[in-house]
This record gives structure tokens, C-alpha cells and sequence, in this order.
């Protein structure tokens, strides 16, 4: 049209196919972040996304480039598996908490420890999603949840996983940081995160992860706005963002 | 990565090699790129020949943190089109189920072998032949099924190891070989030159990055029910054509015997003396082996008992499992019996015999 310019439009990326998440969810946040910098990257020709168990196992249908089901927890082991036959892709996982801190916790463990030249996308909204919002091993103290209907007891059922503080322990090749898409500023530096945790991979520094704080409207019990608002007051002050570990291009071997 | 095939990497023609050995010189002719697996006794040689050998051939070896996340590396690089291998003893084999309905769920070509020791449970290291419902009934969910090879030789483990690669390929499925202890550790002369240098034939599924073609999804989850009807329709026919056919044995004396010895692998090879000298006495004895045990070779059994075998000893290193697929296949019209002892007790040539002379005087199938 005359005069106008297209300042927003879907990324090359990313299908057509409209999201499956419920109102409020921030997969689709981060959907479309990733869908970006695989845009900005101009690696969606070589990338090859790997899915996980939970609600983001839709998620083949959303990114346009080749992709692969894992098992639950799985992922690390089949991107492991596939980077090693195929060097010159870039693989990535998208895994939710339950998938990754829980079943999966050996194989994410294991990749980060080799420094596996992936990139991990790693949703923490602190429950599980898909089944009908369980008790996750990120989900806060006190937090109710359907399987711990009384609330989240360290005595009983232990203390919230940090993973990206765990992973970054393990992990001396990586680049591992902790973000929230809860606000406009904080979905910028997500990106950056996100960006970095590609870059890592490509340019062989080493193992990328990304924990995105997210959240779960429907099992929250809350409104998005209210869920917006929770992880600022609630959840940040517990998971604290920034990046854990940094291996840049002129750092040393560790 | 491409295999490198210069003659001075590749062995003599002939060599003095242990089973598990003979399984890894199989699959590095078969042009096997990729080993993921983690330790275990009685396979250990097999995972230790692969990491030496797999760098001289531009190969890459991998010790995975468990069995779950070895055979799942397995699905990632047999989904970026490679030659890939795990292997383990029942306690991981059994963790591998989930590894092996997802395998032959996406379709994938990879080769697993099990080298089966004493169980159940944690059980011993002795060999035993207690894997062979794990190995062929499955042990993962679903109505999947993997083709099952069980060899009783070292030359026969390098030789069904190559050929597993191009069954796995030819049919896209996890392919597993059974072996067990004794096959694994005994050290016998192997002809390595009768089988030329293989390569991953060319895969139009392969995942590498959708480049400038259309983008291509490796699914172990359909989108509809009706789609899962659908793929469970198409598997059904592969594991027919499967099972019409891929059913190997070997038969031993076995025209026109009253009795037929079945045994497979190791229990063969003991059972194989002892019908000899009951033969020599004058029993009309012959032996029969499975060499595939999916699909079981009732074919030919079937034919034998046409022939005029009338009785079944089944033989193997276990409570009772390969009879049950015996049963099947004769469908009432033998009489089958099992003889074999589980939790790693090494059945004698002797006893066989014995059992063998004990059928032949009682319980003729009328």
C-alpha cells in the first residue's frame, strides 16, 4: 500500500500454522523468538529443531525447518546424537521443565558435561503443562499443584531444581543463561540469550542453553496479566536471570 | 565423514577373534560409523573394540551416561542418515525398550546387540538365553517389532552383524542381534575378506537441514488418532513382509528324523555333539536352528514336520522361551518339549543326550 511499510511480520521461519497453546502461554513468546533469530542467523536451511514430551511437542508444526520427535527427557541424547552424524547443522532441543528437570535430567546433565555443541531451549513455567498442572521439580515452595494439593513441602517432596545454576557447574564450554519474557524489555534480552545460545553452537565455543522463565495459565489458575505479574513478584526473586556461564570467543580452554 | 578404506586398516583374512569382537569387525565392514553404549559385562569387548577401531576408520565412538541415552544418540544419528550401533546385556537391553519402539516407530535403521547374561533382575554374568522374549516379543510399548538375528558363531556374528546393517536399512528398523556370553567370549578363527567394505546407501528421509528443499519431520507421535491407525496399518505390512521374507535356519540332519533337536546360538553348538552320538546309537535325531527369531522360521519347521518329525526337544539356556514360538508354529501337530536350565547354568552335551534318548523311548506322539 502507498506510503506504508511493513514494520512486523511472521518470521521466514516459523509455518503458518496457528499456535496450539492457550491464551496467556508464553510458548508462543518463544516460539516466535526462536522462529527470529533463526531468521537473523539465516540458519533455518541448516537447523534441525528437536522436540520434547509435554505441551511443546507441537511444536514440529510451527517451526519451518526439519525436525525431530525425541522421547521425554530424550532430546539432548538425539540432538547428541544427530550433531555428531551431521556437523554442519545447527541442532537445536525445546524442552519444557518437566521434560528436562525431571525424566531428562541424565541426558541434560551429560550433553552440558561434554560441552555438546547444541543449543537447548529450556521452558521453566514450573509445572506440568500437558497432563494437567503436577507438581514439576522447578515448581515453587508451597506452590499447589494436582499431584502436592496441599503445596510444595521440602520435607516431602524437596526443594525447586535450579538447572541453569546445576548445568553451568558442569558445564565449562557453554554459554548458559536465565531469562523471562514476562515484559517487552526482559522479551528483548530473552532474544539476546536465545541469539547467544545459537551462536555458541555454531561459531564450536560450546554447549548453549537458554532457561526462559515462562508461564501456565490454565494450570496457574490465573488470568495472563496476573501470570505476568507472578513472575515478577514470585518467581524471578526464586530463579534469578542472568547469564551463568559465559565462554567467549577469545577465552581460554578450560 | 566418509569411511576410509585403505587395506592396511582392514584386518588379515583370517584372525582368532573373540564373538563380541567379531560382531564390531562386522559392523565397521558394514560401514557403521557411530557407536553409542555404555558398559556392561559380558559385552564390554564388543564397546572396547568399537572405540579403537571406529577413529581408524573416521569413525566416532561415544560412551553414553546409560543405555536410555546411548540408544536414544542412536535415533539422533541414525536420523541424520548414518550407520549407527549400541550394544549391552539384558539389564540395559532392558532399558533400551523405550530406544527400540521409538526407533521402529520414526522407521530408523540401527543395529542393537544383546549379549545375554544370567538374569532375572541384576542376576549373574554367566551366559544364559533368558533375553529372547525381551529381545523378540519387544520390551518396549506399542505394536512395534524389530527384526532378531541369533548367530552361533563368531564367523556367523560377523556375518549376520553385516548383514543386519542392510536389513535395518532395507526395511528401515532397528535390527537386533541375540547373542549371549558364551558366543561372546569364545575366541575362534573369523574370515574377514569374504565381505567387501560397505557404506550407508543414500536416504531420502534423512534429517542434515532442509537446505533448499521442502523441510522433512521424523515423527514418533502422529498429529491424529487416524493417522496413528494409519502408520499402525503400514507397520503391520512391513512386519508381514518381514516375516514372509526373512525367516533364515539351518537344518542338520533333519530330513525325514522322528525327532528334531531346537536350539539357537550357544545351546546349538552344545546340543549339535549330543545329537551326533544319539545318532550314532541309532535315534533318528536331526537338528534344527533358527537363525532369525523374528520372524521365527516356521516355514520350515512346518515342512520338517511333514517330512515325519513328530518330536520337538527344545533346547535352550532358559526356563522356557523359544519353545513358546516352537508351539506356535507346529500348532498341536508335534509333541514339544523343553529342556533347559535359567540363571546361567551351562547345559552339557551329556544331558542333552540323555534327554534325547529319554524322548525317544517315551511319550511318541501318537
Amino acid at each position: 500500500m502507498n506510503g506504508m511499510n511493513i514494520v512486523s511480520q511472521k518470521p521466514d521461519a516459523m509455518t503458518d500454522v496457528p499456535f496450539p497453546y492457550c491464551p496467556g502461554c508464553s510458548h508462543g513468546i518463544i516460539h516466535r523468538l526462536v522462529a527470529e533469530v533463526l531468521d537473523e542467523l539465516n540458519i533455518t536451511k541448516k537447523a534441525i529443531g528437536i522436540t520434547s514430551a509435554g505441551c511443546s511437542v507441537r511444536n514440529w508444526r510451527q517451526f519451518d525447518c526439519d525436525m525431530v520427535m525425541a522421547l521425554h527427557g530424550r532430546g539432548p541424547s538425539v540432538a547428541t546424537g544427530l550433531k555428531r552424524a551431521r556437523p554442519e547443522a545447527v541442532v537445536f532441543t525445546y524442552q519444557g521443565d518437566g521434560d528436562m528437570a525431571a525424566i531428562g535430567t541424565g541426558e541434560i546433565v551429560h550433553a552440558a558435561s561434554r560441552c555438546e555443541r547444541i543449543t537447548v531451549i529450556y521452558v521453566n513455567n514450573g509445572v506440568f503443562g500437558a497432563t494437567g498442572g503436577q507438581q514439576a521439580p522447578t515448581t515453587l515452595l508451597g506452590e499447589v499443584t494436582t499431584s502436592y494439593p496441599s503445596g510444595r513441602d521440602p520435607r516431602t517432596s524437596g526443594y525447586p531444581l535450579k538447572m541453569a545454576e546445576m548445568l553451568s557447574g558442569v558445564s565449562p564450554d557453554s554459554y548458559i543463561a536465565r531469562v523471562s519474557v514476562h515484559d517487552i524489555k526482559n522479551i528483548l534480552m530473552a532474544k539476546k540469550a536465545i541469539r547467544e545460545a545459537f551462536l555458541v553452537q555454531m561459531e564450536d565455543r560450546g554447549f548453549g542453553l537458554a532457561e526462559i522463565l515462562a508461564t501456565c495459565p490454565t494450570n496457574w489458575r490465573l488470568d495472563s496479566v496476573q501470570c505476568m505479574e507472578r513472575i515478577e513478584k514470585e518467581i524471578i526473586p526464586h530463579y534469578p536471570l542472568g547469564e551463568f556461564s559465559s565462554k567467549r570467543k577469545e577465552a581460554h580452554q578450560c | 565423514m566418509t569411511v576410509k578404506k585403505k587395506d592396511n586398516r582392514a584386518l588379515p583374512g583370517k584372525t582368532l577373534m573373540r564373538g563380541n569382537e567379531a560382531v564390531g569387525e562386522g559392523a565397521i565392514r558394514a560401514g557403521c560409523q557411530f557407536f553409542f553404549g555404555y558398559p556392561i559385562t559380558p559385552q564390554n569387548e564388543l564397546f572396547e573394540y568399537m572405540a579403537r577401531r571406529l577413529p581408524e576408520v573416521g569413525g566416532t565412538f561415544l560412551q553414553s551416561e546409560s543405555e536410555l541415552s546411548g540408544i536414544n544418540m542412536v535415533f539422533g544419528a541414525a536420523a541424520g542418515g548414518r550407520r549407527c550401533m549400541t550394544s549391552s546385556s539384558g539389564p540395559g537391553f532392558t532399558l533400551m525398550g523405550e530406544g527400540l519402539t521409538t526407533l521402529a516407530t520414526a522407521q530408523m535403521p540401527a543395529v542393537v546387540v544383546c549379549v545375554s547374561r544370567a538374569g532375572p533382575g541384576l542376576g549373574r554374568i554367566s551366559s544364559a538365553q533368558s533375553d529372547y522374549r525381551l529381545a523378540t516379543k519387544g520390551g518396549g510399548h506399542g505394536d512395534y517389532q524389530c527384526l532378531v538375528l541369533g548367530p552361533a558363531s563368531a564367523q556367523e556374528l560377523y556375518e549376520l552383524t553385516y548383514k543386519a546393517f542392510d536389513l535395518a536399512d532395507r526395511y528401515r528398523n532397528p535390527v537386533i542381534i541375540l547373542s549371549d556370553a558364551i558366543l561372546g567370549q569364545m575366541m575362534e578363527p573369523v574370515t574377514t575378506d569374504g565381505l567387501k567394505w560397505a557404506e550407508a546407501p543414500e536416504k531420502t528421509w534423512v534429517v542434515r537441514g532442509k537446505g533448499n528443499n521442502p523441510r522433512k519431520v521424523i515423527k514418533v507421535a502422529p498429529h491424529t488418532d487416524q493417522e496413528l491407525i494409519e502408520w499402525n496399518r503400514n507397520f503391520k505390512k512391513k512386519y508381514e513382509q518381514m516375516t514372509e521374507n526373512e525367516q533364515r535356519h539351518e537344518a542338520l540332519y533333519a530330513d525325514g528324523a522322528n525327532m528334531l533337536v531346537v536350539a539357537f546360538g550357544s545351546s546349538f553348538r552344545i546340543a549339535l555333539d549330543s545329537v551326533v552320538r544319539a545318532r550314532d546309537e541309532g535315534v533318528s535325531v536331526g537338528l534344527f536352528r533358527p537363525i532369525s527369531l523374528y520372524p521365527y522360521p516356521e516355514e520350515a519347521l512346518k515342512r520338517l514336520l511333514q517330512e515325519g518329525a513328530s518330536k520337538l526337544l527344545v533346547v535352550e539356556a532358559n526356563n522356557g522361551q523359544m519353545v513358546e514360538d516352537v508351539r506356535l508354529a507346529v500348532c498341536g501337530a508335534a509333541e514339544v518339549i523343553h529342556y533347559g536350565v535359567g540363571g546361567g547354568y551351562v547345559l552339557t552335551p551329556d544331558e542333552i543326550y540323555d534327554e534325547i534318548i529319554r524322548f525317544d523311548r517315551n511319550g511318541r506322539h501318537q
